[in-house]
């Protein structure tokens, strides 16, 4: 009787209508996929993308060049040089990020004690050519300038957790 | 009549099924196996070396790209060696916290490799199904840690940060209106936990349907029952652990045989095949996601009801917290020291292991004292069970070797390191 049973089973394709089952509902069901340049994913406030320089609310940029995000870095991807200013204070004259060859630890981000070198939430950058990955103090800044608010809005949302 | 010699055919380093970088170089007698020779290294990386130039915390990002299918139990591995060094144990919360994200990382590490297997054997639509599962993982991996895969969240006493108490949400767009956003921000509108939570509550039902697609199925079990059969004296000769090994009968889970975290307060059951066979292992893994799901809600249970730090409180290994570093001198001095200079460990030498999804993860490590590495081994899982890949080939078909590798769970970046 078993044997018999498993031939009818078998003969009559039953587990792969059953799997057709699975399938065939799922044919029906509304999709997952997004349609990607205008739908998007949710980003934590923790993602950790392209990097940023911030300054303060006066302009001022906040980096002291103490340069614990260069020692932090595993993978060696910062260089600072620092000269003192006109004003006394300490500021970096060269700081740049090779994103060849950054790994997105994060770890610059949560060494630095002013919170001026931070990771965004762009993940979708490009270059042409190999120095448009290299980020520059101006290009950091920049990225910085125009993305403050958001920003200012995810470390506002993280802020109890670090 | 002309003698005809053996076939020998380079499969891979760019062959779709080989997952990754695997050159394989098989004699053939017509269509079987005679002969099956793994070269690695196309890979290498040089993770052990590397990690002797930088101070200990610095590696954590680097194991997780060891095996990048299964990032944080890499992590796991290497925190827990560092912590057993240290002589110090994360605080509860962080150990529960831990425990649920290597079981969701177990998830993420089996459904993988059920897409990929299936995928190689010819069942496209496992592949599809696997991933939108690891979608939902991935989302928590990032509220949790900022990434979708390299996370690098474990610190040698506890974890980074909490678990958040919000998810992130979807925005409206040109083809998703009001109304349907919401539906799809149902399940995001509470904390990280309610979002693990009502995916365990869901997973179970996936996992039906992976059945019912590919455990009954003719063509599977053709390609799967009786493909590659390991014994059990073999398996632990050849040093298989993880699925490998339970696949062919044995009982052994280090979750269970040395527990460490908090596994031991957690039930679970340890699931073993009996014939060796690929198909066995892939019901072994099937079991596995199973039980993992039991633990993440046991997890999530225990860590609604008790909250705490997730981090030690001891500034000369555990950074302070940005607050204090703002406000206090010694806390800034300690904030300066640990990102610049690090930890010391003592001199001496310790095994740490961990039931990673693929095996046995052991992480050897030398210290002369100093504030890096003297030696680190990194004891990976799947160069053990590349290194039975003849004697599992050995008799088959060429288009065994595929399902074959696909058991296996081959991830060349912690086999090449």
């Amino acid at each position: 009787m078993k044997h018999f049973v498993q031939f009818m089973k078998s003969l009559f394709l039953l587990e792969l209508l059953k799997g057709m089952n699975v399938t065939g509902r799922y044919f029906f069901k509304p999709k997952m996929t997004l349609r990607y340049p205008e739908e998007r994913t949710p980003l934590s406030p923790r993602f950790r993308g392209l990097h940023a320089l911030r300054r303060y609310p006066n302009g001022e940029e906040r980096c002291i060049a103490c340069k614990l995000c260069e020692a932090v870095c595993p993978a060696l991807a910062i260089t600072i040089e620092s000269a003192e200013r006109e004003d006394g204070t300490r500021r970096t004259t060269r700081y740049e990020i090779d994103l060849t060859k950054c790994i997105f630890c994060g770890y610059c981000e949560e060494s630095c004690p002013v919170d001026s070198i931070v990771e965004t939430h762009i993940f979708e950058y490009h270059g042409e050519e190999r120095a448009d990955l290299y980020m520059t103090k101006e290009k950091l800044l920049a990225v910085g300038d125009k993305y403050e608010v958001q920003i200012a809005q995810a470390r506002e949302q993280d802020a109890r957790y670090r | 009549m002309p003698e005809f010699h053996n076939y020998t055919l380079n499969f891979g380093p760019q062959h779709p099924a080989a997952h990754g970088v695997l050159r394989l170089v098989l004699e053939l007698d017509g269509e079987v196996v005679q002969r099956a020779d793994p070269h690695i290294g196309l890979l290498h990386r040089g993770t052990e070396k590397l990690a002797e130039s930088k101070p200990y915390n610095q590696s954590i990002p680097y194991m997780d790209r060891l095996d990048y299918v299964s990032m944080i139990c890499n992590e796991h591995g290497y925190v827990l060696a560092l912590e057993k060094m240290l002589g110090i144990e994360a605080p509860e919360r962080a150990q529960y916290i831990r425990v649920m994200f290597d079981e969701i990382t177990r998830l993420l590490n089996h459904i993988f490799q059920l897409g990929a297997h299936a995928l190689d054997v010819g069942a496209m639509t496992m592949f599809l199904y696997c991933f939108r599962e690891r979608e939902s993982l991935m989302d928590m991996y990032e509220a949790v840690s900022g990434a979708r895969m390299h996370a690098a969240y474990y610190r040698p006493g506890g974890v980074y940060r909490d678990l958040p108490d919000s998810m992130p949400q979807y925005k409206p767009s040109k083809y998703k209106n009001e109304t349907e956003t919401a539906r799809m921000n149902e399940v995001r509108s509470g904390s990280l936990l309610d979002f693990i939570e009502d995916f365990t509550n869901r997973f179970p039902t996936y996992v039906d349907e992976y059945e019912t697609l590919l455990t009954d199925n003719r063509i599977w079990k053709q390609r799967t029952v009786d493909i590659g059969i390991v014994t059990p004296e073999r398996a632990k000769q050849l040093g298989m652990t993880g699925p490998m090994l339970r696949g062919s009968g044995v009982e052994w889970d280090l979750r269970k045989k040395q527990p460490y975290e908090v596994y031991d307060k957690l039930e679970f059951d340890i699931p073993v095949g009996t014939h060796g066979d690929c198909y066995d292992r892939y019901l072994v893994r099937i079991e596995e996601m199973r039980q993992s799901n039991r633990i993440i809600k046991q997890c999530i249970d225990w860590l609604r009801h008790n909250p705490g730090p997730v981090m030690l409180d001891d500034h000369k290994i555990t950074p302070p917290s940005r607050e204090h570093m703002k406000t206090d001198m010694e806390s800034l001095i300690h904030h300066f020291k640990l990102f610049s200079e690090g930890y010391s460990l003592p001199a001496g030498e310790v095994y740490s292991a961990i039931e990673h999804p693929k095996g046995e993860f052991g992480v050897y490590l030398v210290s002369d004292g100093a504030n890096k590495p003297y030696r680190l081994k990194i004891r990976a899982a799947g160069f053990a069970h590349l290194s039975a890949m003849h004697e599992m080939t050995q008799g088959h078909m060429i288009s065994d070797v595929v399902a074959i590798i696909g058991t296996m769970d081959i991830v060349f970046g912690e086999i090449d390191r």
